[in-house]
Formats: C-alpha cells, structure tokens, sequence
C-alpha cells in the first residue's frame, strides 16, 4: 500500500496544479487600453472582470509594493451586507451573493465560511437602528433578522450579557454574516486576469498621471531606478489609503482623510466562537478564524497619519472592551498586531466612478468596508470601463455627492469607532 | 505613550486629547454659497506634509493649534488660538459675533 502511495506521489502526472504561480513579469509595454493603478484586491478584481466578462484584456495593473500587499492585506475579512440605506445596502448585498460561490468563480479556493453576523444592541436607540436595518435588508434579499437575549445566549453561549453597565437588550442577526481568506481572495482575482492575458506588474510605483485638455493620456511609472512613460486610453485609480495623493497628481483633490485602523489577533484555541460578534457601544467586534484565532477589530485611530504603526493604546482600549464581552480571553496571548491605511468619507460610504478628469474613473473612500465590497467593486468598476458608463448600482457613490450634499449616510452601520 | 504637549496645561497623553480638524479660514457667514461651505466641510487637507490642526484638551475644554506631520507624527508647534495668523482669525471671530 504505501508503494502505491509512493509511486502515485513520483508519477508525472500527479494532480498538482500546474499553473498556481502568476507569469512571469514581462517588459512593461508602451501603451496599454486600460491600466489599473493598484494592485490590491479592488485592482485585480477590475481587471479580472475586464479580462473574463467583457473581453478586454490589453489591461495592466500597476502595484509599487507587492499583490494585495495593502489594505488587501490588512483587513479582518469580514463580508456582510447589513447596512443601513437602501443604496448601502442594495450594493453590498450584490457583493455577499458574489462571495458565496467566487471560489468556483475563479477556481481557487479562498475559505469562504458563512458564519451569521451578530451585531449587539445596548440601548433602545440602537434596537430601532437594528430594526429598521433589519427591514431594509430583508427587503434587498438578505437574511437578517431583530433578536432577543434567549437567542444570543443560543448562538453565542460564551457572551457576557451584562458587560459593564450596558447590558446586551437584542441583536442584528444577519445570517448572510461571512468572513473568507482576504490574500486568497486577492490571490483569485489575480490568476484569474493574468491567466487571460492581463498584465500585472509589482514594485511599479505610477509617480504622475499625465493629462491632455482633460483627459487621461498615460501614466509615468518608477521601476527600481528606471523611469517609463505609459500611454492609456482609460484609467482606474483603487489605491485606497493613497487615493487622495494620487488624485493629487492627476489634479484633482478629493474628500477623504486618511487614518489608521489597527486590528489584532490572539493564540489559536479550540473553536467556541462560531458567529461574527460586534458591540458598536463597545467599539469592538470579535470573530474566530478556521484556525482557532480570536481576531479583534475596532474602531479607527483617533487622528488622521500616513503611517501603519501599531500602538499600545489601541491594543489596551480594544482589549479592555473586548474582555468586558468575553471575559475569560483576558488570558489569551495575543500573537499580533497590524495596521491599514483608511480613506475616511464623511458618510462612510465608498467614492466610485467618474472624476473630473475624463476617462479616470475613481475606486476610493473604502475606509472601513473596502474588503467586503471586493467581487462588486471589481464587477462594476469593469462595467464602467467597459462601456463608459456608471452603472446603476454606483450611482449614488459620485464623488460630487458632496458638493450635492448627497451623502449616503451609512457612519451607524460602518465601523466601530463611535 | 505619545505626549502632545498642550498650551495650557504641558505635556499631556494624547490620549486625553481630541482631533479637531484642518485649521482653515471659515466662509462668510452672511453671504458664502452653498458651494463654499461644501468646500469647506467636506475637503480638508491630506497631504503627507505638515497640517495646522484644531485640538482639544477634553478634560478642560481648551482649544489650540498643533501643527503636526502627517506621516511621522511629529508635533512639531503648538499654540493658542489667538496666535494664528489674522485671515484665519478674523474669520472665526467674525463668524461667531
């Protein structure tokens, strides 16, 4: 038996995936129809779409660090669609229906595990929040519902339901709740375009976006110390964390602050979490991975920085939160800590599709909800480059919402951080 | 421990501290378009230079100025209000008479 093993294992055509690695870098060409500048998930994802959907592959992402080596990277899974408007909601709702079979999509597996959602009413103000996002989902085909104590006693057994002085009154059950491998997630889209002749090129860092009586014409690029000129015929910018210094070089500015967001995450233990948890009042949420680690999120730093440090007061005001829920984490040691870079909005919700520049098109203001959006992101940025239109979906995400004062006010349903 | 070291009353945890924005000259109140106070309100600067920012020490209910980096987080001035330059200023003082 094991000489079987043994000789199935030598055999030429053992089943290993003959193609897991992404091309080899080629020479940067001097004119490509679209470049996509930034390579994280909201990058690959575009011109993976491009590639796949509309047939348009003569497309280059240009990434200055490595794949999904950003916000991509940085970011604690979390995919959802609990929202608070109709156009939040309606959006990200696209995006969880796209999660649930992307591993077959592009033929790779990225660990998607629907857990439920569970988000922690301490007052009535937020019972009727939850309520009226509960109906709202429903209504865009979620599955989220109002719940009382008994139930989340039921689903979360290990919960303190008298944290502090605010006890647990109800929950924001939302079964569509999931988290996924988030490199994977990036790693799919990736293979997916390059597999269709999209080019990716890391360590290609775009220094200016040149433009021509309002219109995009091309990109400048560094490379080690070379410098090349590209020419395009559209552009997209999903550098978010950046997005405001790169608008900057196209001219135009944008209304975004830039800050931290740190999150951590513990030892692996056995499983005893099987929901997503979080406590807006406590400004925390609590999940565990496929292996066994506590991960905590939270809200964003408390001031605008360019810098992914991580800081002792976060880790000390996030964990005394989080103990006040589950008390016997306290002996847990916590394994790491990282930190992304937030384009902050002040609705909390995206900036997607045109810039005053023609043929620029803007993927930015992700802040804290730009993972979960990746598969309708990509979808609806390719639809835009495609065929020179804002879809209907991202219409409401204008950049001139502002100046309309138009805001798609989601701050209640996004991060944790008030 | 980051210390910011306040006007009024010395070095300080920034943790007792509140971000409160760009300083920047506020619209005319009377007669500022629409467009201007959207300008205003939802476009500040965030550049990786230095920012002239609001802060707010909570625990006294004190206002001053910080001019801070962006990416390395030096603090490099504080000061009182009244020590801002007088566009700004008279501005602020102008909009609240």
């Amino acid at each position: 038996m094991p000489f079987a093993l043994l000789k199935y294992g030598l055999n030429g055509d053992y089943p290993f995936e003959q193609d897991a690695d992404l091309p080899t870098p080629t020479a940067l060409k001097p004119h490509y129809d679209v470049v996509i500048i930034g390579g994280g998930g909201h990058g690959v994802a575009t011109a993976y779409y491009l590639a796949k959907y509309h047939g348009i592959t003569n497309v280059a992402v240009l990434e200055k660090g490595y794949l999904g080596g950003g916000n991509t990277a940085r970011n604690t899974a979390v995919i959802r669609s609990n929202y608070l408007t109709s156009e939040g909601v309606k959006f990200y709702s696209e995006s969880v229906k796209l999660f649930k079979d992307l591993s077959n999509e592009f033929d790779f597996n990225i660990m998607y595990s629907r857990r439920g959602q569970l988000t922690l009413a301490h007052t009535d103000s937020a019972i009727r929040a939850f309520r009226q996002r509960a109906e709202v989902n429903k209504h865009f085909g979620g599955n989220t519902e109002l719940i009382g104590p008994q139930e989340i006693r039921e689903l979360v057994p290990t919960l303190n339901m008298k944290p502090g002085h605010q006890p647990v009154l109800a929950g924001l059950w939302h079964q569509d709740g999931a988290t996924a491998r988030h490199d994977a997630v990036a790693w799919g889209y990736a293979k997916g375009a390059t597999q269709r002749g999209v080019e990716l090129h890391q360590l290609t860092e775009v220094t200016d976006v040149l433009v021509e009586e309002g219109k995009v014409t091309g990109v400048k690029v560094r490379q080690g110390s070379a410098e090349h000129t590209i020419r395009c015929g559209v552009a997209v910018q999903a550098v978010s964390g950046h997005s405001t210094l790169l608008a900057e070089k196209a001219g135009f500015k944008l209304p975004i602050v830039s800050y931290p967001l740190q999150a951590m995450v513990t030892q692996p233990v056995k499983p005893f979490l099987d929901p997503l948890v979080s406590s807006p009042a406590f400004h925390c949420y609590v999940q565990q991975t496929g292996r066994g680690e506590i991960v905590f999120g939270g809200g964003s730093d408390p001031y605008p920085l360019y810098n992914s440090r991580s800081t002792l007061e976060l880790k000390e005001q996030l964990l005394a939160h989080a103990v006040e829920l589950f008390p016997f984490m306290a002996n847990l040691k916590l394994m790491r800590q990282w930190t992304g870079l937030t384009d902050m909005t002040s609705d909390y919700s995206p900036i997607m599709g045109l810039s005053p520049v023609e043929n620029y098109y803007l993927d930015a203001g992700w802040g804290t909800w730009g993972f979960k959006s990746t598969p309708i992101c990509g979808q609806s940025m390719a639809e835009l480059v495609a065929t020179g239109k804002v879809p209907e979906l991202i219409k409401p995400f204008s950049a001139d919402r502002f100046s309309e004062f138009r805001q798609v006010n989601e701050m209640g349903a996004t991060a944790a951080s008030h | 421990m980051k210390i910011m070291p306040c006007p009024l009353n010395g070095p300080r945890n920034i943790s007792e501290f509140t971000f409160g924005g760009e300083v920047t000259p506020l619209p005319d109140v009377a007669s500022a378009p629409d467009s201007e106070w959207a300008e205003h309100t939802f476009y500040s600067y965030n550049g990786t230079g230095v920012a002239r920012e609001w802060w707010y020490h909570v625990p006294s209910g004190y206002w001053f100025v910080a001019e801070r980096h962006r990416v390395t987080d030096d603090i490099l001035r504080t000061y009182d209000p009244s020590e801002l330059p007088a566009d700004v200023l008279n501005s602020q003082q102008e909009a609240f008479q």
